[in-house]
Formats: structure tokens, sequence, C-alpha cells
């Protein structure tokens, strides 16, 4: 008994050191090293892309402020993007309008502008180069990329909803429920979500790799500019350098991308 | 030891079978909350956190209370906390346990918990809140099982788990504070930006915790006769007292900080819970107001010796206080946390039924482990005549 566990044992420890030597004689690595270095995966920006450092918008709200261009610049993201159509408190939204006084929470001024308080305002992800929903995410679902994109990877969210407690902007979007059966249209050109993940605006990265403006941007009627923050010449600094523009809650340091023309 | 669950009294299995039942029932409305998503819960987009973190929350310190017995003992040789210092580390256990729950029955995605794991994030407070939790629950469950096998065998504890012990002291006052660091680090909700939340967080863990602890270990007396020890129970209800003095003295330091800055974002959560919004009241005003009466009489009970040492009262304090500081960290922490919403609006969050059935049948599962680790206990007590 005792005997025969024993040879077992060898048996079974000479076969694993057998098969884990063989995972590196030379012939399986040298097979390896064959191998044309140019079929190994890599990201590259598309030839088309439209890159930058740091991409960041400006908005008119001056121009903007009319029912038409909101719902033409709503319904152009929410439609290509797939954004389930729920009327409660657990809708989700990518992009949406507000009043002052919502949007410019610091803003506690007694006797603002009429034409300023009166106004709406587009709101978004403001995709700040210090993100405190990146910072919170326990699995980098959520991540800011090279060019300034605060991106989403609905396939590694766990749903903790840890980011829409960090981000001071409510920008943020769960799928309580699955979303699918709410889209009307479905554009299969972008994924539709399932229940269970938070979303949020993508500033369109997916159409800057080929080339194209964000959407909002385009239905716009150029109210909303788009650009390189970090390039002074760039259309968005040129606008920054003319007008008065604000941010929301710059005290907290997150450091939004987008910028209001008042 | 663990046979001892399989000998005991008829009644002893009549409440394994009603726990059982509440069990099956939270597990039916999960598996519904499973397939239809968070719609079954009145969560929001504004309001995206709410009883299950808020009941994480206040377990995660009823867990980390089991120091106040640990603490004394070890470091100061209170013996008389020897007795009964099995009952808090196994609380403590089924305490973390139910926090895990807690947290997995509030992920959209619960399937995909490992990814905490496979991708590490150093940076995110939820990653070292896993880690501290399950390592609490690894040091409990070892220092529980060996110093209970010690005792089976009538002789001293081995040498190398007093490491363990002296870790685990600071292993408690770390979940409780990284637990706080959630929410102390998050900018523009400003109930939760405050320097003193871990503090406060650990001040009302360590007079509720063991406030739950003194309850249960009555009724344990009741049931079976186990006599924790008139000395042991004195003074607990002493750092009790002295617990829920710090607790509302920290909590006196936000309204004094909030109020007499001005600050409108200071003051407006604290006013929000307690009067409401622009002349509308909520329903969480009233159990506030509650949570502050509670919590001012409990004090003052615990605080007077000829009340705190009255053995008819004491049950009644207990359990005024356990309401009152969970009215404050269980309902009014994460409900202040989301109101006004970043928007400086009012949404207005109650739990659904789904949330509470789904709460309690974590709740029975609570109860279920620490019936049968207390029972285990007490048997082994009971047969090496510590009982």
């Amino acid at each position: 008994m005792k005997n025969s566990r024993r040879r077992f044992l060898k048996i079974a420890g000479l076969s694993f050191l057998g098969l884990a030597g063989s995972r590196m004689l030379p012939s399986s690595s040298a097979e390896a090293a064959t191998a044309p270095a140019e079929e190994r995966p890599v990201y590259r920006n598309g030839e088309r892309a439209f890159n930058a450092r740091h991409w960041g918008m400006v908005i008119n709200t001056r121009a903007f402020d009319n029912a038409e261009i909101f719902a033409a610049v709503i319904s152009a993201c929410h439609k290509y993007h797939n954004v389930p159509d729920i009327a409660s408190k657990q809708e989700v939204k990518w992009i949406w309008k507000a009043g002052y006084h919502e949007t410019f929470t610091d803003q506690l001024d007694n006797y603002p502008a009429k034409s300023v308080v009166e106004r709406h305002y587009p709101l978004l992800c403001n995709h700040c180069v210090n993100p405190a929903c990146v910072r919170v995410c326990p699995t980098q679902a959520t991540f800011r990329r090279s060019d300034g994109i605060v991106a989403m990877d609905y396939h590694r969210c766990i749903g903790c909803r840890y980011c829409m407690a960090g981000c001071p902007f409510g920008a943020r979007s769960f799928n309580f429920r699955d979303p699918r059966p709410f889209v009307a249209d479905v554009n299969s050109a972008f994924p539709t979500r399932m229940r269970g993940v938070v979303e949020k605006c993508t500033f369109c990265s997916e159409l800057l790799a080929v080339g194209e403006m964000p959407l909002c941007v385009k239905a716009s009627n150029g109210t909303i500019a788009f650009g390189d923050l970090s390039d002074p010449n760039s259309k968005v600094r040129k606008l920054l350098a003319e007008n008065f523009t604000l941010r929301r809650k710059p005290t907290l340091g997150t450091e939004p991308s987008v910028y209001y023309i008042i | 030891m663990i046979e001892k669950v399989l000998k005991g009294p008829i009644s002893f299995y009549a409440w394994l079978a009603v726990l059982g039942g509440v069990i099956s029932l939270g597990a039916m409305v999960y598996l519904l909350q499973l397939f239809l998503g968070l719609r079954i819960t009145d969560l929001s987009r504004d309001v995206s956190w709410g009883f299950y973190i808020a009941q994480f929350t206040y377990l995660v310190g009823v867990a980390a209370s089991a120091v106040m017995l640990v603490l004394p003992a070890y470091f100061h040789h209170y013996k008389q906390f020897k007795k009964m210092i099995i009952l808090g580390e196994f609380m403590a256990i089924a305490a973390v346990v139910m926090c895990m729950l807690f947290i997995v029955v509030d992920m959209g995605q619960p399937q995909r918990v490992l990814n905490v794991i496979l991708h590490p994030t150093p940076n995110s407070i939820m990653f070292w809140d896993m880690t501290v939790l399950t390592g609490y629950l690894l040091l409990n469950v070892v220092i529980g099982w060996v110093t209970l096998e010690a005792e089976r065998h009538q002789v001293d504890p081995p040498k190398w788990i007093k490491f363990f012990i002296y870790l685990s002291v600071f292993w408690a006052f770390s979940i409780h504070t990284v637990t706080a660091f959630l929410y102390a680090g998050i900018p523009g909700r400003h109930y939760w930006l405050t320097a003193i939340m871990a503090a406060r967080f650990l001040a009302s863990a360590f007079c509720s915790g063991p406030a739950i602890l003194l309850l249960l270990a009555f009724l344990l007396k009741r049931i079976t006769g186990f006599e924790p020890g008139k000395d042991a129970v004195r003074t607990l209800s002493k750092i009790i007292a002295y617990a829920m003095g710090i607790n509302v003295f920290f909590y006196a330091l936000e309204v004094f900080t909030a109020f007499y800055s001005q600050i409108p974002g200071h003051m407006h959560p604290m006013v929000a819970l307690f009067s409401g919004h622009d002349g509308h009241s909520l329903w969480v005003n009233a159990w506030m107001w509650t949570a502050a009466v509670l919590a001012l009489v409990s004090l003052l009970l615990m605080a007077l010796p000829s009340t705190r040492d009255n053995e008819q009262l004491l049950p009644f304090t207990l359990a005024i206080l356990v309401l009152a500081t969970w009215i404050d960290k269980g309902l009014g922490m994460l409900i202040g946390g989301f109101t006004p919403n970043t928007f400086e609006q009012i949404t207005v969050y109650s739990p659904s039924i789904a949330e509470l059935t789904i709460g309690l049948g974590i709740y029975a599962i609570g109860a279920l482990i620490l019936s049968l680790l207390w029972k285990i206990a007490l048997d082994v007590k009971r047969e090496a005549g510590t009982f």
C-alpha cells in the first residue's frame, strides 16, 4: 500500500516534470521566436484618425440656447450610441439639458444676468484631467486615455457604481435594467449595453478614430467647438482666449475639459 | 469541533429552520434582482448607493468592534473578557460575511466580481476594502478556531497565534478606516468629505458593536444559561459609554463646522436630513430626529453609573443606542451623501420592499452563521468547564 503510493507519486512527479520540461525545450521556444514580429497585435491609430494630446470642448451657450438645437444634439448622440429612452429616475443619458443653477452649482450670485440664468446648458461628461471616477474604479473599467478622453470598458465594469458616487457632475448612468427594449432603432455600428453596467459620454472616441468629429459637435451648427486644448493655435484655445468661459465645479480640482462660453 | 452543530435541542434546529426560510425568501428576491437588474431597488441615477451599501458600512463597524474585547484582554491582560472573547470573534466572522454579501448584492454584474482581483487597482479604495475585509475574515477564523481548539483541550493556545491576535487589533481599526475612506475621499459629496469620517466610524462602531454583542449575550444567557460575567458586562458597558460619548461629540463637531462656517455645501446635507428641502420634509427627517433623541437618551443612561449598571434597564438602553447608531450610519450616512445630488437638487430615495427583503435574507445568513459558531463555542466551553 505504502509502496504503491510512493511509486504513484514518483511517476506523477516525473511525468509532471517531463511535461513542464518539454515546454521549455528549445524547439518550442525557437518556434515562437521565428514567428514574424509583424503578426503580433499592436495598437496603432488609424490613418484617418484625429489625434490630440488633450481633447477638449468649448460650448458657446449664447448661441446654443434653443429647443431645436438641444433636440438635434441630444438625439444625434443618443440615437447613434443606442442610449435607451427610459423615463424614470433610473434613466440613462449621455448629453442633456439643464438650468443654470443645476449646471453651475457654485455660482450662487444673487442677481445673475437674466439672459444667463434663463439660458439652458448642455451637460455631458467633462473628461476631466484628474477624474475622480477613474481614481475610484476598482477594476480600471473606466480609464483616461493618452488623448485625455475618459473611456469605459462595459465588459469589465462590475456595476459597483463607485464611479457614480465619485463623479461630482452626475455624468454617469447605470443600466438598472436591460436597456435594449428601450432602444427604438438599434445602430449596429455601436455596441448596445447590458443591464448592470455604467455608461457615459465617450467624446465619440470611436468616431475620432476614423477621422470624424463628435456627433454633438456636428449637430450643433457650429456652437460646439472641439479640439486639442494643449495646442495654443487650436480653435478651442482661440475661443478660450477671446471669451469668458466657466467650467463646472472647478474648485474640486478635477479639471474639466468642457468649457462654457457665457 | 464542527460536529457540535449536529447535536442540539429541537428548538435550536427549529430556529435554524426559521432562518433557512427567511434566507430562501431573500434568495428568491435576489434571483429576481439578478434577472431583472437593480430596477427593483429604489436606487436611481442620482442616489446610486442606498440600503445595501449602508448595511455593509454598518456591519463593518460591527465586525471591527470585536477589538473592544481583544484589546483589553491581550494588551491589558484584562482576564474577565477572556470568557466572552470567542463570542466577539465569531460575531466578527458573521458580520464580515454579511458585509461581503451586501457588496455582492449591490453589484450590477456580480459574476464579474473577480475582476477586482484580476485587475488589481491600488488607487481604488474599493480594492483595499476587499483586501482588508478578506484579511480580517481569515484572521478571525484562524484566531477563533485555534483558541477554541486550545480551550477544548484545556491547554494554552499556541504561541504563534499571539502574533495574529495582535495583528487583528490593528487590522480591526484598518477595516473601518478604509471603509470610511471609501466615502471621505470623494470630491463633491459634502456630507462625506470630512477628515473626521474614519474617527466617527470607529467611535460609532465601538459603541454599537459591543452593544449588539451584549444584547446577544443577554439573549444567550436566557436561552442557554451562559454567564458572560458581571465584571465583563460592566466593563464593556463602560467602553460603550465612552465610545458613544465620543460618537455624539464627533457628530457635534460636524454640526459646528457646517453651521458656524455657514458654507452652504456643508450645511445642505444636514438641513436636508433633519428638515427637508425648500419647505418639503423628507421621510428621513423623522428618522434622523429619532436617532438624535435616542442617541442623547442612551448616552445619558450609559453615562450615569446608576442607570448603566441597572441590569433591567441596560438591554433597553443598548437597544435604543443600536437603533440610533443604525439610523445615523445605516440610513442617514448614505442618503445625506446623495442629498442634495450633484445638481443641488433633491432626488428622494427610500429602500424598496425588494431591497429590504434581500437585506433581511442577508441578516438571516449572518444570524445562521452566528448561531452555528456560537453553538460550537458554547458546547466546547461546556465540555472544558469554562461555561
